[in-house]
């Protein structure tokens, strides 16, 4: 009976993500070596970074810039008083032997990461490291290669570690927190953010209880997972393994897990308990930061509009759906492309249907992005303005649209090449629809005697006789008139 | 011997020196020491001073963002024990 009903409890998952984030510095943290992705193995590296004796770290300021300004943008508290901490542990990934890392006195505290649902996921804290370099196993797995080859490139990288409170309810919001996030970020322009070159990585502490209850269960930490796609499904599989668990009176073991993508599991790393006894210690090679009011004011200053913020502008400034402003706002530059677009043509709407229909399409076509496409915003603007104008028609504008995509050709003279200039002079229809009416008396009888459809036909003749240059509009006005 | 709020052994091994039973023995006898010298330490009042993590009355020692030459690889590996096409070679990592 008691097993029974124990099987009858239901799960729910109590999730925080730890997510560790590269800035776009120009150098690393503590020496000068250049902070760039995919260089030849070790040719960026120097004594600091290769944790040479007697050589001393220094502070890059900017990343202290951006970490605060990463803070400031989520609303959180920035520490009038923050030091460096060594965390140390035996790996080769590290030549120091330690890492240099913040242990109780983080850059910043608190503050949230808006998702695009309204919730908002607390933060519990973002701290400044170096990042350690980089090991390629030989063979087919760790377990089976003999040796193992480093690149010390990455060593040294500034790191910035965004932590969550364990306030994320479903792998679905996981990724959420990580869009949202990610957005923010490249927004305010302190990281590449790609996933796949590991300048965004995410790691996952996850747990289930039983629905209703507020104690934590004993959590997990998932690894290794290299795309948004992955967290989830890596998350999903952590919550079915934990519950079928639980449910089957098994007892969860804090441990670490590797998520195996192709497998679609996690599976233990089995590492020792003692390994994580890390005795930080304050770094005594840096001094303190003390951040003045002032220079926190100016770095308030350069913060751009938010992503979020944002949207709900365009939303109320331009009549965009939730859905479109989403879309729209995605990137920075693709946003102030279209707001740009919006603004010179004056009709917020069209702007956003085009940008998000025909533009989008023709760039896809052609394998371009707003950055590499020639397109200049006021030349949209003028296309829009064109079409609203009747100078040419629905169809001739896409045609337009495609040609100032690829080449970035003006699309007046897209219109005057190609000869798309659409007729929509009264007169000069008038005529073309007198000829037709003309030359089809059975058409026009049809019509008169009921049947709607003869007019179609009627247009569909002046259309062909105009070469597809008339205004159907008017085309199809005129008819009705005459046949009236 | 005082009581040593350490365990020596663990100490030694996460700080990868294997020791014997007599430097064991030895060590543990010298921490006790040190914690005596900082028991020594606590009976001042410090109630007026902020706690420090430096000594040095210097905060904000800031580097530009700017980059700076890296080293030659060949350099760069020459003290290696080992290496293999640009790479630090070690032998294999146990998890």
């Amino acid at each position: 009976m008691q097993q029974a009903i124990e099987r009858n409890v239901s799960y729910q998952p109590v999730i925080g993500l730890e997510v560790h984030v590269e800035l776009a510095t120009q150098s690393k943290m503590f020496c000068g070596c250049r902070n760039v992705f995919g260089a030849p193995p070790n040719t960026l590296v120097c004594p600091v970074c290769l944790g040479m004796p007697g050589t001393l770290p220094v502070i890059n300021r900017r990343a202290v810039e951006f970490l605060c300004k990463t803070g400031m943008a989520l609303g959180c508290d920035v520490a009038p008083f923050s030091k460096f901490d060594r965390k140390n542990y035996f790996y080769p990934d590290m030549p120091k032997n330690y890492q240099i890392s913040q242990y109780d006195m983080p850059l910043t505290t608190g503050g949230s990461v808006r998702l695009a649902s309204g919730k908002r996921i607390a933060l519990n804290r973002i701290h400044l490291e170096e990042d350690t370099g980089k090991n390629i196993h030989a063979g087919t797995s760790m377990a089976a290669s003999e040796y193992t080859l480093i690149d010390y490139n990455r060593a040294g990288v500034p790191l910035m570690e965004i932590v969550s409170e364990p306030h994320i309810a479903t792998p679905e919001e996981a990724e959420q927190y990580l869009s949202a996030l990610k957005s923010v970020l490249s927004y305010i322009g302190v990281s590449d953010v790609k996933m796949h070159e590991g300048s965004l990585r995410c790691d996952a502490n996850i747990s289930v209880r039983p629905a209703g209850t507020s104690t934590l269960g004993v959590k997990a930490e998932v690894k290794n997972m290299n795309s948004f796609r992955s967290v989830v499904r890596a998350l999903r599989f952590e919550i079915e393994r934990q519950t079928e668990a639980l449910t089957s009176g098994e007892r969860i073991i804090q441990e670490t897990r590797n998520w195996d993508d192709a497998r679609g599991v996690t599976y233990s790393t089995r590492s020792k308990e003692q390994a994580h006894d890390y005795r930080y210690f304050p770094d005594p090679d840096l001094v303190p930061l003390t951040l003045d009011d002032a220079t926190l004011a100016q770095w308030r200053e350069e913060l751009p509009e938010l992503p979020l913020d944002k949207r709900d502008r365009f939303i109320a400034e331009y009549g965009v759906s939730e859905y479109e402003a989403g879309i729209l706002t995605e990137d920075r530059s693709a946003a102030e492309f279209f707001e740009a677009v919006a603004r010179a043509c004056g009709d917020g709407k069209q702007a956003a249907n085009w940008m998000l229909g025909d533009v989008r399409r023709s760039l896809e076509k052609h394998s371009l992005t707003l950055a590499t496409s020639p397109v200049r915003p006021a030349q949209l603007a003028e296309l829009i303005r064109i079409v609203a104008a009747g100078q040419i028609s629905g169809k001739a504008a896409k045609e337009v649209c495609d040609a100032v995509v690829a080449e970035g050709t003006d699309p007046q003279a897209v219109v005057a090449q190609r000869g798309l200039s659409q007729i929509s002079d009264t007169e000069a229809v008038g005529a073309m629809v007198d000829d037709a009416l003309a030359a089809n008396p059975e058409s026009v009888a049809s019509y008169k005697g009921g049947k709607a459809k003869a007019l179609e036909f009627l247009v569909g003749q002046v259309m062909k006789s105009s070469r597809g240059k008339a205004n159907i509009d008017i085309v199809r006005e005129l008819l009705r008139e005459r046949l009236g | 011997m005082a009581d040593v709020p350490m365990d020596i052994n663990q100490v030694s091994l996460l700080a990868r020196l294997p020791l014997t039973e007599e430097e064991a023995q030895r060590f543990a006898g010298q921490f006790s020491r040190l914690f005596e010298f900082i028991a020594d330490l606590q009976r001042l009042d410090v109630s007026a001073v902020h706690a420090t993590a430096q000594v040095i009355p210097l905060h904000n020692a800031f580097r530009e963002d700017e980059i700076r030459p890296s080293l030659d690889r060949e350099v760069a590996l020459e003290n290696a024990p080992d290496s293999e096409g640009g790479y630090f070679k070690t032998p294999r990592i146990l998890d």
